[in-house]
């Protein structure tokens, strides 16, 4: 009898398992077309709801930003729905679906990812600036007044200076900061060789290594660390928030430039407002956040300062070149420092 | 054990419904992290789970784990003990207090604690980015379970034993030792058993706190999330199910170890 009884219940078991998986993919779907219905009925003027992805620094800016774009005509009645989070993580997520109209990203890979899914247009860089909306460079934040003196790559690395970086395989914001000093061994005349020891020196001195230059800040805040290698931006955001501190920039530094696209399925206004980011009013406004604008008549009208050797990431190889012989995670040549790490320090 | 043989099966539609919810938590995610480790093959497997960082980041994860769970099981049941047989002003909101780990965001706790116990600690206690803060956070997100199992144990515990013990000549340590640890002791096990499970995966209260130096203070769900983030999704799922197993060898040996104090009361 039992047994006869039990086959229908796992029947029922299994019919009502897979109700349960078809009704949470028929949600999924429904979500996913749910924002156009949405994006219809907010439609009451010709607005549109927009999906902004973007890395975690640029939050302050866009909240001013957004408000600016909404009052121009291609604007009006568009709402956005934004997220913030580390770059490549939010790369990740949009390419396992989250919904995005516009992305930003700190460094091209993550765009590049996208690209190579076909989430985001091939042409996406084909404007004056090569498809970046910000430009920053890597600075020496440092204690108010730089009690350490630290001015020259080279003081970074002295005995006794406790560096801050994040780790260089979660965080964009680290690749920037390695590459930086990398780049500034050789542009001061170093060969390859001794610019790879500046890097194992570097990453020796390094006392923590936060998950991502926020999180490295909020260590930096927190007491820890002589000087914090990060963004310009950063630093200047961190100095409008009151918090203590001063920055230097090196001669030698990198050239950050930050990539931003609307994506394939987007609806105009995202084209729009990727156009709009690039006007002297959004420009500005990313300006007074810190950020170093693209647009030269713009840049002009701040004052930030210009190191005597400026170099790209191109200079150096490239992005895909660059993951390739530095951060790939098993042979990358920061992946061997860290490695051996383990063999010549024992202290814990 | 003839009153478990007694007992009426477990009707057919809950157990159905237990397997196809189970299925949909927790088998099939589990699954799906297993198949992807072995996206790349055994050898790719075995070279992701030896690498030196991750072992490193293994060997560490589970020393403190350990550890911590050590200090859980005396700390945890002396604080239900308190609990349960003490009486003091304020009882209720130290009770609630307890849980209170579980409802704070474990980044928030990291924030937390680095505030505390960090560069700028009030105390002048800084133990920040050091393998003793990972310790300390481990301590405190996992605190409640200990306490939670033996809390309802202690409060059915018969005091009548107790008493009969001590009428009978037998001093407190000799009780506790014979009459009340025995009995706790499954209760307890089970509360480690959960706390280990949480240690060794945990990433929020730790990611912050810890420093994240390779070979020093990384822990495994840091190293993971570093592998996720350069693109090593298989890595990373290989190094994740090594924890998985570990943790499961650790929970089911607790289970044995609980049915085996169970058995000789019986």
């Amino acid at each position: 009898m039992r047994s006869i009884r039990r086959a229908p219940w796992l029947l029922v078991a299994a019919l009502m398992a897979a109700l349960v998986v078809s009704a949470c993919g028929g949600t999924s779907d429904s979500s996913g077309g749910g924002t156009g219905a949405e994006a219809a009925a907010d439609a009451s003027g010709d607005g549109a709801k927009l999906s902004l992805v973007a890395y975690s620094t640029p939050k302050e800016a866009y909240a001013e930003l957004i408000p600016l774009f909404q009052k121009t005509p291609e604007g009006a009645g568009v709402t956005f729905t934004e997220s913030y989070d580390a770059s490549g993580a939010q790369s990740r997520a949009v390419e396992a679906g989250l919904p995005a109209d516009v992305v930003e990203f700190s460094l091209e890979p993550d765009m590049i990812r996208l690209v190579d899914t076909g989430i985001v247009a091939s042409d996406w860089n084909q404007n004056d600036y090569d498809g970046f909306v910000t430009d920053s460079v890597v600075v020496f934040v440092v204690r108010k007044g730089n009690p350490k003196n630290i001015k020259t790559w080279d003081d970074v690395i002295q005995p006794g200076v406790e560096v801050l970086t994040p780790n260089p395989f979660t965080s964009g914001g680290a690749r920037w900061n390695l590459m930086a000093g990398y780049g500034a061994q050789l542009k001061q005349g170093k060969t390859e060789e001794e610019a790879v020891a500046f890097l194992g020196q570097l990453l020796k001195s390094t006392v923590v290594q936060d998950k991502s230059a926020r999180d490295a800040l909020s260590t930096f805040d927190a007491g820890k660390g002589d000087v914090l290698l990060s963004y310009e931006n950063e630093a200047i955001a961190a100095q409008q928030a009151g918090e203590e501190v001063d920055y230097v920039v090196p001669d030698q530094t990198i050239l950050i430039q930050n990539p931003v696209a609307s994506t394939e399925d987007a609806p105009e206004q995202a084209t729009a407002f990727v156009k709009f980011l690039y006007t002297t009013e959004a420009q500005k406004a990313f300006g007074e956040k810190g950020y170093r604008p693209v647009v030269a008549d713009v840049a002009a009208g701040f004052d930030f300062p210009a190191p005597t050797d400026l170099f790209t990431i191109d200079d150096l190889g490239g992005w895909p070149d660059v993951l390739d012989r530095f951060f790939d995670k098993d042979n990358g040549i920061v992946a061997q420092i860290e490695k051996g790490m383990g063999v010549s320090t024992d202290s814990g | 054990m003839p009153e478990r043989a007694s007992r009426p099966r477990a009707g057919n539609l809950t157990l159905g419904i237990t397997t196809a919810y189970l299925s949909i938590i927790v088998l099939i995610p589990i699954a799906a992290i297993v198949a992807r480790s072995l996206d790349g093959g055994l050898g790719t497997f075995w070279d992701a789970v030896t690498d030196p960082q991750a072992v490193a980041t293994l060997k560490l994860t589970f020393a403190v784990s350990a550890i911590v769970v050590l200090i859980n099981a005396v700390t945890g049941t002396l604080i239900a003990w308190v609990l349960v047989r003490d009486r003091f002003w304020g009882k209720s909101i130290v009770n609630a207090i307890i849980d209170l780990p579980f409802a704070l965001p474990t980044i928030v706790a990291g924030l937390t604690l680095l505030a505390v116990y960090g560069p700028k600690s009030p105390f002048g206690v800084d133990i920040a980015f050091t393998r003793v803060a990972v310790g300390v956070a481990l301590l405190f997100v996992t605190i409640p379970f200990v306490v939670r199992a033996v809390q309802p144990v202690l409060l059915e515990l018969d005091r009548d034993m107790e008493e009969a013990a001590a009428s009978l000549g037998a001093t407190n340590f000799t009780i506790c030792r014979r009459i009340v640890l025995p009995n706790l002791t499954p209760a307890i096990l089970s509360g480690c058993a959960l706390a280990f499970g949480k240690a060794v995966g945990e990433f929020g209260s730790v990611v912050l706190i810890s420093g994240n130096i390779p070979f020093k203070t990384e822990v495994s769900s840091v190293y993971i999330f570093g592998q996720i983030e350069s693109d090593g999704v298989t890595d990373a799922a290989a190094v994740s199910v090594v924890l998985l197993l570990l943790s499961l060898v650790v929970l089911v040996g607790a289970d044995l170890l609980e049915r085996r104090t169970r058995r000789h009361e019986d």
